[in-house]
């Protein structure tokens, strides 16, 4: 079953990368038909694995602040910055609706 | 220990007979000489001389901090480092210079370790050419070296050696090339499917994959949360084991490592093998295997045999899944660690102002490669929700049902798996940029990534070259957290193969003293 352009474009969204061209829809296309052969797999019964270590305790450790207090150092790697807040642009506008002309999913 | 005739670096440096300066100095002459295996990414010339001259001072008082004190050492470029800058090989890191060490690098750093750069890998350590990365492709000594040379059938040096050089393997291809080529005496990988060893094979040199939860990731840039584990690249057995022992341990910044108390070990010199048995999984007998790496793996397995030791075939059933399993478990972790890079805190930030979500697209198609990008759709994909328990959920479970292949085979009896590492010596460059890197991967990954799925320790050790005159590795797999008696026969293996010394001219140039002697290229 081929990916539909509207589950391509809803990727798009979600993982804020692009197809780009045909070739990066025909990857995913590939990568699902590759996925697939789990399903010849039997696995009633079988409980998912989340870790290899899940038969321990999870380390946790006391709620005592060891470290921090290095904002400045934090800053040093951003390029957009004001005092000590990291400058976004404007929020809660959502990507534009590309059209025909422009998707990049055209190929597919 | 037995006595040594020949000269050890270490002990070369406790006896004053070398400096951890002019060992530095030479590396740092290497490394240029061998500029064109593209194997460093940053060199810290500076930083590296003074770690040496601090050294030197230690030795001096006779007061060195350990069997690395003043040992050059290089680490892949997905380790953070304070103050050096880290790329992950990739646009969306350039120039970004991290404010910690990574727990790995600041423990060989307090043993008093010489840092000497960065090395070069695949994109975000994603493939097995090292050969996707932004600063180019890494390029395998072993291409230059007098052994391949001969079995070359080309009759123009200068136009083959362009065109002929073989690629290192990957993703941790630049650490292996430079321990292979003798720029340093250890270096950092990191391991999700095979990174280490993989490369390690191609280049003829140790390349160690410890339990999952032995060594602390912290500061190692994740692919695969609950797959990556630090590896260990040396050029014997002896050295991955003191390395290990200066890394392995609970780390409270890692709160996947183990609490267990961990002790540093030396590796006993095994004369007798009767008590140990060895498994040999059929499964690993995949197709694609060269027929000459089949003939090695016969080989190994008698010599176990003919020593005394049980050698049996064993399966593991869901071997050939692993792949997929690994495909689709690997890309949805992906999908989420990726997310990080925004562009907001650090690393590439787009010129796009318009919205935070179109920068964030900007910046993540400016900054990542095609293997990068496809990696996180794909991973997107089976992690939607209408795809989640097909492929998601589903992957996990056969996950376990790999893992419990091994746990049954190690339950009946068998202490250790001999298998290939890789299908084949090393690809030319020009062949193996003939398929993309997705389906490399799959095929490269093959007799590696079952280890990592299911969290086992295991090691590369070059076993012998191949008709084109380049390194074939073996793979050994122990039980989880019995590193010591994994390398225990590795090293057995190590001494009963003899696998040669490299011969690369600009090594010889450089100073046939301390590098030409085989036991001197290690530094236990």
């Amino acid at each position: 079953p081929k990916v539909t352009a509207e589950v391509l474009a809803h990727l798009e969204h979600l993982a804020l990368v692009d197809f780009r061209d045909a070739e990066g829809v025909e990857r995913l296309q590939k990568a699902i038909q590759f996925a697939d052969q789990l399903q010849e797999v039997n696995t009633d019964g079988v409980e998912p694995m989340d870790s290899v270590l899940e038969d321990r305790c999870l380390y946790l450790r006391e709620d005592d602040v060891t470290e921090g207090n290095c904002a400045k150092e934090l800053l040093k790697n951003a390029r957009e910055k004001v005092e000590e807040y990291f400058v976004a642009p404007p929020g809660n506008i959502p990507l534009p609706k590309l059209d025909e002309q422009e998707t990049s999913l055209q190929g597919s | 220990p037995e006595s040594r005739v020949h000269l050890q670096v270490s002990s070369a440096l406790k006896e004053g007979q070398i400096t951890p300066t002019e060992l530095c100095q030479r590396c740092l002459a290497l490394i240029k000489s061998t500029k064109f295996l593209n194997a460093y990414i940053t060199v810290a010339e500076e930083t590296a001389l003074k770690q040496a001259e601090e050294s030197e001072k230690r030795y001096s008082k006779g007061q060195p901090l350990g069997v690395l004190d003043g040992i050059p050492i290089a680490v892949k470029d997905n380790f953070n480092t304070a103050g050096i800058e880290t790329t992950c090989a990739s646009n969306m890191l350039k120039g970004y210079i991290s404010p910690y060490n990574a727990t790995v690098v600041q423990k060989l750093l307090d043993q008093g370790a010489v840092l000497l750069g960065k090395t070069n890998l695949d994109e975000f350590a994603m493939g097995s050419g090292s050969t996707d990365g932004v600063f180019g492709p890494v390029r395998n000594p072993w291409s230059y070296s007098r052994q391949y040379k001969e079995k070359s059938l080309s009759k123009s040096h200068s136009e083959d050696e362009e065109s002929n050089w073989v690629i290192t393997g990957g993703s941790s291809g630049g650490s292996a090339a430079a321990v292979s080529s003798f720029t340093c005496f250890a270096a950092l990988g990191s391991d999700t499917g095979g990174s280490t060893r993989n490369p390690a094979a191609h280049c003829g040199v140790v390349g160690l994959k410890p339990t999952y939860g032995l060594i602390s990731r912290h500061g190692l840039i994740p692919l695969v949360n609950s797959m990556d584990v630090p590896g260990i690249l040396t050029r014997c057995v002896d050295d991955a084991a003191v390395v290990l022992g200066s890394l392995a341990g609970h780390d409270p910044k890692d709160s996947t490592t183990i609490q267990d108390n961990f002790k540093p070990f030396e590796l006993p010199d095994l004369t007798d093998v009767s008590k140990l048995s060895i498994g040999i999984p059929k499964e690993y007998h995949a197709p694609g295997l060269s027929g000459e790496i089949l003939a090695l793996w016969s080989k190994a397995a008698d010599l176990f045999k003919n020593a005394g030791a049980k050698v049996t075939d064993v399966s593991l059933p869901h071997t050939r899944y692993s792949i997929v399993c690994y495909h689709v478990l690997c890309t949805a972790e992906v999908a989420s660690n990726m997310a990080r890079f925004d562009g907001l805190e650090y690393g590439h930030r787009s010129d796009m102002n318009k919205s935070t979500e179109s920068m964030y697209a900007a910046t993540r198609r400016e900054g990542f490669n095609d293997v990068v990008r496809g990696r996180i759709l794909s991973g997107n994909y089976f992690l939607l929700k209408q795809n989640y328990e097909n492929y998601f959920i589903k992957a996990q479970k056969v996950r376990r049902l790999i893992a419990n292949d091994f746990l049954k085979v190690f339950r009946s009896g068998v202490d250790i798996l001999l298998t290939p590492t890789t299908l084949s010596d090393a690809a030319p460059y020009m062949e193996f940029i003939k398929e993309d890197n997705r389906t490399r991967s799959a095929q490269d990954d093959i007799l590696t990534q079952a280890a990592n799925m299911a969290g086992l320790p295991a090691i590369n050790v070059p076993a012998a070259l191949s008709e084109r005159g380049l390194p074939i590795g073996l793979q050994f797999i122990g039980r989880s957290f019995q590193e010591k008696q994994l390398l225990t026969v590795a090293k057995w293996f190590e001494k009963q193969v003899k696998f040669p010394m490299i011969q690369l001219e600009e090594v010889k140039r450089l100073d046939p003293g301390v590098f030409q002697h085989q036991q001197s290229a290690s530094f236990s």
